[in-house]
């Protein structure tokens, strides 16, 4: 999408107030790449609500010049159902964290995806509570080490994919904080799809979990723990002279090695395809864990249903077509009256 | 066939019941809808179990409805009624507490074999202990009604389903009511051959009374003296509903009704869901905080965002209520009250959440409340949530109960012209000056911020629960604003007052003593007064309405008596508020049995306080 048919600039959405994240927060990265992407959307800022729950993420909105709400802990799914439910033609933004949106928030963040309001999702993963100073979050690894986890996370993980997949997400995407292009094209398709789009936001705590996805942060080391994704083209990754695939081998991934010259395509490799109505392929590229495989990063999948606003919408239109518009008048007379002589 | 003698009356009060599967509740609606026709002023009251079906005949099954008419004005569904008309052995063991000795007990005798009183938990056959006790009208119903429907390609269960029809055509027929509305019903929801065989059982009903030789007489209760117009019957819960809808018509904006299901308050979720027409949005939430949460949402979009639950419900929603007081967004909440706590006895009736809605929210976080007095009310008391939470600003709580929530009485249907319009003017950049806009500027009067919507260009700002400084409502941790904006949002909630009107004292304005309610309680509290002063005492009565603010001139009213009796269906909650408010001696009288008051309990606390006195 070009940027020219906008005649407003990043600029225009950088608000008066002082960012208040940690110096080397993830989320300054983020913050940026939304303000730069933001004019290709839209061409009036008003039309633009952020909405926020609880947590260092959401403090985001403060810092958009657009109208926002910085509301309670793991509700800002709910409130976004509210607003886009009352005004469709506003663009709705959520940004939530991992605890935020998948702790206090999880049934809000599953309900609203089936759901499928056409808004957008970013959910910022940084395996850690941040603005209570570091408690394992529900996406923490196993065995981390917090002041409430001193001998290590005993719970089980949540994958933030898997959980919208599951959620019967329309679109899911995953990107990184440090990659601009991939997120800014992230970005751009999340805001073309229309339904909800959840987007995954790998994002560094310098403070509290530092390093939690260097792997795939660090220009070196991201191609062999990373695969990007795009639709028609091969599961390859890995750098020249050390590629690699993955093959299905009864339904299960399997990493194979891959020479430089080879065809992938006679290799069997699979090919990444996002619009399969089925949800097993993409679960099973959700499933894929480091240090066995690499991290798949991109849209994993998206497809279209139909959107709850609109069919409300149609409800209501249907109703007042059938029934004529309401009359409170009518209302208040119907079934049996009876008259008193005054 | 003989000419049967016919008795006048001047109230009479009735109560079926049954298993919760005999269809006690649609009987009593339907009866009341005959009544309400005939003329007779009424007042119901639906008493039935939390169970949708506990096993068939026992004493957790038991379902009532209970309905008083009078030739003259009625407040209560009465004390105690003067006819049963029971349909197995548990409904007469749960229910026949309350019938006098010699009144008119009617049973289903059909129903009345060992193994049926056995699971009632009787040990040995109650019928001629009853036949002592009372005037027991045995009635083979069950048998009846097979006779009747005869013929009909129904199974026997069908058939049997029917059996509250024929008790309906009887009672119809014994107190004159006019049964048009119910073949009209019938006509409406039916075809083929449930609608006859519905049909004929009344009908077969009605002239089994005339025929039957267990009646000798039949009664007749003339039209009430009531003010002209056009009525209907309503249920508190229909009146919410049908007040969402008029707060879309008067205030011209979008209503967005957020909920969760919850008993007793799940009706008014029903009722609004049924007219989309009114280009009105429900959205049923995945739970109670989504409910209000999207609610808030819609609000700061601009619509007219409501949500409604009931006690336990209004516990989840309190943290998302603080945020709207924080943000100042208007919101109206329905608290339709239930027996609790916890899940307590989701179907009976209280009034235990007023310090909840009160002070039930993390640090100073008030909120107008208003408590509807009647079913009728409910309907008012909508429209003046609704203005209150836009003209200033915040959420408004309604607090109803599952008394008024079900009961239904006669209503006058308003003259739409006459209810008071109010549409909604949203902030507009012109509205300011070079500085630009401003989210947290007050109007001077009402102390309210701009309601300034997503779509308007240029208004663009942030609202969020962390304190904020004035005017500009940027983030800050100073502590003296946060002093400040807390007072400044207590004043505004406290300046209500102004616009609220002052209390009227029903009687003298000064005397040994006043009656103070609120809410549901108010039919019982003005039967009971009124009855003193048929006996020649002087009581006086106010009821409350606006329950926060309260009425400016309530302090001067209440220092004029010595007395003050205040009634209320908790252990004491505004007993509390005005003692400490104001200092007085104020005597509570409490009952929490998840039952509405009897006339008789006031009538006795007023006889007392007014011995004491003499």
């Amino acid at each position: 999408m070009a940027a020219s048919a906008s005649p407003l600039t990043r600029k225009d959405f950088v608000s008066t107030q002082d960012v208040r994240w940690c110096p080397g927060c993830g989320d300054y990265s983020v913050l940026a790449n939304v303000q730069r992407v933001m004019p290709e959307f839209v061409e009036k800022r008003e039309n633009v609500v952020f909405i926020s729950g609880i947590g260092c993420s959401s403090r985001f909105p403060y810092y958009m010049n657009t109208y926002g709400f910085h509301t309670i802990h793991g509700r800002a799914p709910s409130f976004a159902t509210g607003i886009k439910a009352s005004n469709p033609d506003l663009s709705v933004w959520v940004v939530t964290g991992d605890g935020d949106g998948l702790s206090i928030g999880g049934n809000h963040l599953l309900h609203t995806i089936r759901r499928n309001l056409d808004l957008q999702i970013l959910l910022f993963n940084n395996k850690i509570y941040g603005l209570t100073k570091g408690q394992y979050s529900p996406t923490s690894d196993e065995g981390t080490r917090t002041k409430s986890s001193p001998h290590g996370s005993i719970d089980h993980p949540i994958d933030p994919i898997s959980f919208a997949l599951g959620s019967g997400a329309t679109f899911v995407a995953r990107t990184i904080d440090v990659d601009a292009t991939h997120m800014q094209q992230t970005l751009r398709r999340a805001h073309a799809h229309k339904g909800t789009a959840f987007v995954e936001i790998l994002q560094n705590c310098p403070v509290f979990n530092d390093g939690v996805w260097e792997d795939v942060q660090d220009r070196k080391t991201r191609p062999d723990n990373s695969i990007s994704l795009v639709h028609g083209e091969p599961l390859v990754f890995g750098t020249p002279g050390n590629l690699k695939g993955i093959v299905m081998n009864d339904g299960n991934p399997q990493v194979v090695d891959l020479t430089d010259d080879e065809d992938p395509l006679a290799k069997g490799i699979v090919v990444h395809d996002e619009f399969l109505e089925s949800t097993a392929y993409a679960f099973a590229l959700a499933t894929l864990c480091r240090p066995d495989f690499p991290l798949p990063v991109g849209v994993l999948r998206q497809v279209e249903k139909t959107c709850y606003e609109d069919e409300l919408e149609a409800q209501i239109q249907d109703s007042i077509d059938t029934k004529g518009p309401g009359s409170l008048e009518k209302l208040l007379h119907s079934g049996d009256t009876w008259q008193v002589p005054g | 066939m003989k000419i049967k003698r016919i008795e006048k009356r001047r109230d009479v009060s009735i109560r079926f019941c049954g298993d919760s599967g005999d269809g006690m509740q649609l009987t009593g609606t339907k009866f009341a809808d005959e009544t309400a026709l005939a003329g007779n002023d009424l007042s119901t009251f639906p008493d039935f179990p939390a169970e949708i079906r506990a096993p068939a005949g026992t004493l957790a099954g038991v379902s009532g409805f209970q309905i008083h008419f009078a030739s003259e004005r009625v407040h209560t569904p009465a004390d105690y009624p003067d006819v049963i008309v029971a349909f197995n052995p548990a409904a007469v063991r749960a229910n026949v507490g309350d019938l006098r000795p010699g009144a008119m007990l009617i049973i289903n005798s059909d129903a009345f074999n060992k193994k049926a009183w056995q699971r009632a938990g009787y040990t040995e056959d109650p019928i001629p202990d009853l036949r002592e006790r009372f005037e027991l009208v045995e009635i083979p119903l069950t048998a009846l009604n097979r006779e009747a429907l005869v013929g009909l390609d129904l199974t026997q269960r069908a058939i049997d389903r029917c059996k509250n029809f024929f008790a309906l055509g009887l009672l119809s027929w014994l107190y004159g009511r006019p049964m048009e509305s119910t073949e009209r019903w019938l006509g409406n929801k039916f075809e083929g051959d449930v609608l006859e065989a519905n049909t004929r059982t009344l009908r077969s009903g009605w002239a089994f009374g005339e025929t039957t030789e267990l009646f000798p007489v039949s009664y007749q209760v003339p039209a009430a003296k009531i003010e002209g117009g056009s009525y209907r019957n309503i249920t508190g819960n229909t009146a919410l509903a049908w007040g969402i809808i008029a707060a879309r018509v008067l205030m011209d904006r979008q209503v967005f009704l957020g909920a969760y299901p919850i008993t007793p308050a799940t009706d008014v979720l029903h009722e609004v869901a049924r007219h989309r027409n009114f280009d009105i949005k429900t959205f049923q939430a995945e739970d109670e905080m989504a409910a209000v949460s999207s609610a808030i949402g819609a609000s700061f979009a601009g619509n007219l965002g409501v949500t409604v639950s009931s006690g336990p419900g209004i516990m989840l929603k309190q943290e998302a209520i603080g945020l709207a007081i924080m943000v100042e967004l208007p919101l109206v909440v329905i608290d339709v009250q239930r027996a609790g706590p916890s899940t307590g006895s989701p179907t009976k009736t209280e009034q235990g959440d007023l310090l909840l809605a009160l002070f039930g929210r993390s640090s100073e976080s008030p909120m107008p409340i208003l408590a509807p007095s009647s079913a009728g009310d409910c309907f008012d008391t909508m429209i003046e949530a609704f203005r209150l939470a836009v003209k200033y600003m915040t959420p408004v709580m309604v607090l109803s109960d599952s008394y008024l929530a079900n009961s239904s009485e006669p209503w006058k249907i308003p003259d739409i012209e006459t209810l008071q319009r109010s549409p909604i003017r949203f902030a507009k950049r012109e509205d300011f000056g070079e500085e630009g806009f401003m989210p947290y500027v007050r109007d001077p009067e009402t102390l309210a911020r701009p309601w300034a919507i997503p779509g308007e260009p240029e208004l663009e700002h942030r609202l969020g629960g962390l304190t904020k400084e004035p005017v500009t409502g940027n983030v800050v941790y100073d502590p003296d604003n946060h002093a400040a904006m807390l007072k400044l949002r207590a004043d505004k909630i406290a300046g209500i007052v102004a616009d609220i009107p002052n209390i009227e004292v029903d009687g003298p304005t000064s005397g040994d003593l006043l009656v103070v309610g609120w809410g549901s309680t108010n039919g019982a509290i003005t039967a009971a007064v009124d009855e003193a002063r048929e006996d020649g005492l002087s009581v006086s009565r106010i009821h409350i309405r606006h329950m926060n603010p309260l009425p400016s001139n309530l302090q001067d009213v209440l220092s004029h008596f010595k007395h003050i009796l205040l009634p209320e269906l908790n252990g004491g909650q505004l007993s509390m508020i005005l003692r400490s408010l104001f200092l007085l001696d104020i005597q509570p009288l409490n009952k929490v049995a998840g039952q509405p008051f009897r006339i008789a309990e006031i009538r006795s606390a007023i006889d007392e306080i007014l011995r004491e006195v003499n």
